[in-house]
């Protein structure tokens, strides 16, 4: 798979570049597993990828975003925004619709109609209006946390409880033993994989980003494309979202916090360009992983001050970077 | 005395001013951090009530209130209301200690009342009036519940807020109450006061003990993030979650009886209507009302819940 973008010569130097995160994320599993016993068990195992698909599956959608050389700072804003609008519209439902499955559909079709709708508009601005992507979205990512601290009264939006007992399986339960949220974040990311690697789109994503005037000759829509990488966003953020409201059933002005950095970050250390021209959507996902490993196991060992976790984290993510540079300079 | 300089003030803005207001129209100044967390919204929610109330009691007082999402647009908040409203008092919850001091102490240098609430200035002496919400005495009325519930000790695990003066006064005052007591510490993370933040540590610790005997989640937020991680563990083993701060949610627990959520402990929110309304008293009437006014924190039981619900309350 690997072998597709670069010249045979260089194959060794490529392995050790392409391997960089997936040797990160070993090494956190030893360290990990040598300071705790229950760091294997099946319980947390499950824990960690459960948390890990949010951004995991928002990062998939990132990663086309920054292989077309754009930036979506929006999406933890629009997640928190997202999920109260669900929030809203169930309970606004329940006394017509009663508590059902019906009434959960509504609210997914909700969560993925605001999501394609949300990344339209950011589409939109960015290539009709020719908008800086980085500013377009630091505008939306304050429009859509006024409107969740608006809708929220400053409080939080709580669905109902009778509902919050048929949404809750959608987080908690699963099949054969895995739960919805690692079904769905696996789905999302071998899909994502598939339409980078093989689909026309992945590639148009990339020579978009790579040079989009070369791109623009060569008979690729740039504009339809850049819009089409941040609609899927869009309707990634409004999945992510169906899997978090059942969690806590609640949203709130501190909901999606940071989510985008953490989503910039894992595409990052997976080893998409950040300028833009190559995305790998299977080192993002081990870059999501890696970095919900680093706050797992500082919750798991006494030895580091909890004021330290933002350091270590931040080192960590340096290095895994450093580590694909340096193998990349001598290839 | 103030009053001259008050005088001058009132009769520029009468000037400046459409000249049908009064002259003695005062002018206070509320300025506190915008609604970004549960805890904020309540204190939102009182200031905007406290303020409705009082400019229909009293017709001579004018106010304008602000809210800020960060300490910078705090700072630019109190200049533009000294610059252009020509306020007689100011009631400034803090965003930070540091940042907000010399801009605060600028204000009460023009000899305009200043009213400080829950988070103290750097430097004392600046405010004329100081309403302390009492986080030692938080942590303290906490822990002496964590003895009272467990009187043969037990294994806890804490969660803690954003790392800030306010979290340190309160896990000290906790560790203080229950040193001795055969309650032990096992384990103590940051939640940040955040739902789901306090979720993922609480999973976490669940994973690494593999027996705790309750937990002092510190807060109702975080509290709800715990309860959801130990319903999901399935466990039995924890016998009790400790929250604090009084949020609705948590309150009508504790009055049906939740074996989960057996207490809880006051931080009111409350608190920012209690200084408002003292700042309006101190510029009406000839009530004293200068010094410092700490609202203790309240052990919320069964018994006594009823008397702290406001479901009217966003928080």
């Amino acid at each position: 798979m690997a072998s597709i973008d670069t010249p045979q010569k260089t194959n060794l130097m490529l392995d050790l570049k392409v391997l960089g995160p997936i040797l990160a994320l070993v090494v956190l599993i030893i360290v990990g597993a040598s300071l705790n016993g229950n760091f294997l068990s099946a319980a947390n195992i499950t824990n960690v990828l459960s948390r890990s698909a949010f951004i995991g599956i928002i990062a998939v959608g990132m990663t086309f975003v920054i292989t077309a050389g754009g930036l979506d700072l929006s999406v933890g804003s629009m997640a928190a925004f997202i999920a109260g609008l669900m929030i809203l519209v169930m309970n606004a439902l329940l006394p017509m619709m009663g508590p059902g499955w019906p009434l959960v559909f509504v609210g997914m079709l909700v969560a993925i109609v605001a999501g394609t709708a949300a990344g339209m508009v950011n589409g939109f601005l960015i290539t009709t209006m020719r908008i800086e992507a980085f500013i377009v979205t630091l505008g939306t990512m304050g429009i859509y946390r006024s409107l969740v601290t608006w809708l929220a009264d400053g409080g939080t939006l709580s669905l109902d409880f009778g509902m919050r007992a048929i949404i809750r399986p959608i987080y908690f339960d699963g099949l054969l033993g895995i739960s919805w949220p690692i079904i769905v974040f696996a789905l999302v990311a071998m899909t994502g994989e598939l339409v980078m690697r093989r689909a026309a789109f992945g590639r148009h994503a990339a020579a978009v980003g790579s040079n989009d005037q070369v791109a623009r000759y060569s008979s690729v829509n740039v504009n339809r494309v850049r819009m089409m990488t941040y609609v899927f966003l869009g309707i990634l953020v409004g999945v992510a979202t169906i899997m978090y409201v059942p969690r806590l059933g609640s949203a709130s002005a501190s909901t999606g916090v940071l989510w985008e950095l953490e989503a910039i970050a894992a595409v990052i250390i997976g080893g998409t360009m950040l300028k833009g021209g190559f995305g790998r959507v299977w080192g993002t996902v081990i870059g999501v992983l890696i970095l919900s490993l680093i706050d797992n196991i500082l919750n798991l060992t006494d030895g580091v001050s909890p004021y330290l976790n933002g350091a270590i984290q931040g080192v960590i993510i340096v290095l895994a970077v450093i580590l694909q540079r340096e193998k990349k300079a001598e290839g | 005395m103030t009053f001259t300089r008050l005088a001058t003030g009132a009769v520029l803005a009468a000037a400046l001013a459409a000249p049908v207001l009064a002259q003695e129209t005062k002018v206070i100044g509320v300025s506190i951090p915008a609604a970004t967390h549960g805890w904020a919204g309540g204190m939102n929610f009182h200031a905007q009530e406290a303020v409705k109330r009082l400019e229909s009691v009293y017709p001579q007082l004018d106010f304008v209130l602000a809210t800020a999402s960060d300490p910078a647009k705090q700072v630019n908040d109190i200049e533009d209301m000294v610059a252009t409203r020509n306020i007689s008092a100011l009631v400034v919850l803090p965003f930070e200690s540091e940042p907000l001091t010399s801009p605060v102490k600028a204000v009460a240098d023009s000899g305009a009342w200043v009213t400080v609430v829950d988070r103290g200035l750097a430097i004392p002496g600046i405010e004329d009036l100081y309403v302390a919400g009492d986080n030692p005495g938080f942590g303290r009325v906490s822990g002496e519940y964590m003895v009272s519930a467990m009187p043969n000790g037990g294994k806890i695990v804490a969660l803690r807020g954003i790392p800030t003066s306010i979290d340190n006064e309160r896990v000290a005052g906790f560790e203080e109450a229950i040193k001795g007591s055969g309650i032990e510490i096992i384990g103590m993370e940051h939640g940040n006061w955040n739902r789901d933040d306090s979720f993922t540590v609480m999973q976490d610790f669940l994973s690494k003990h593999d027996k705790i005997d309750a937990v002092w989640a510190s807060d109702d937020d975080m509290a709800i993030g715990v309860l959801a991680a130990i319903e999901q563990s399935g466990r039995s083993d924890i016998q009790f979650v400790l929250g604090g701060a009084g949020m609705k949610e948590m309150i009508a627990r504790v009055k049906d009886g939740d074996k989960m959520v057996p207490a809880d402990v006051t931080y009111p929110p409350s608190m920012i209507a209690t200084a408002i309304e003292l700042t309006a008293v101190g510029l009406t009437s000839t009530a004293p009302v200068a010094g410092k006014f700490t609202i203790g924190s309240v052990l919320i039981t069964p018994e006594n819940a009823a008397e702290f619900y406001y479901p009217d309350s966003p928080f």
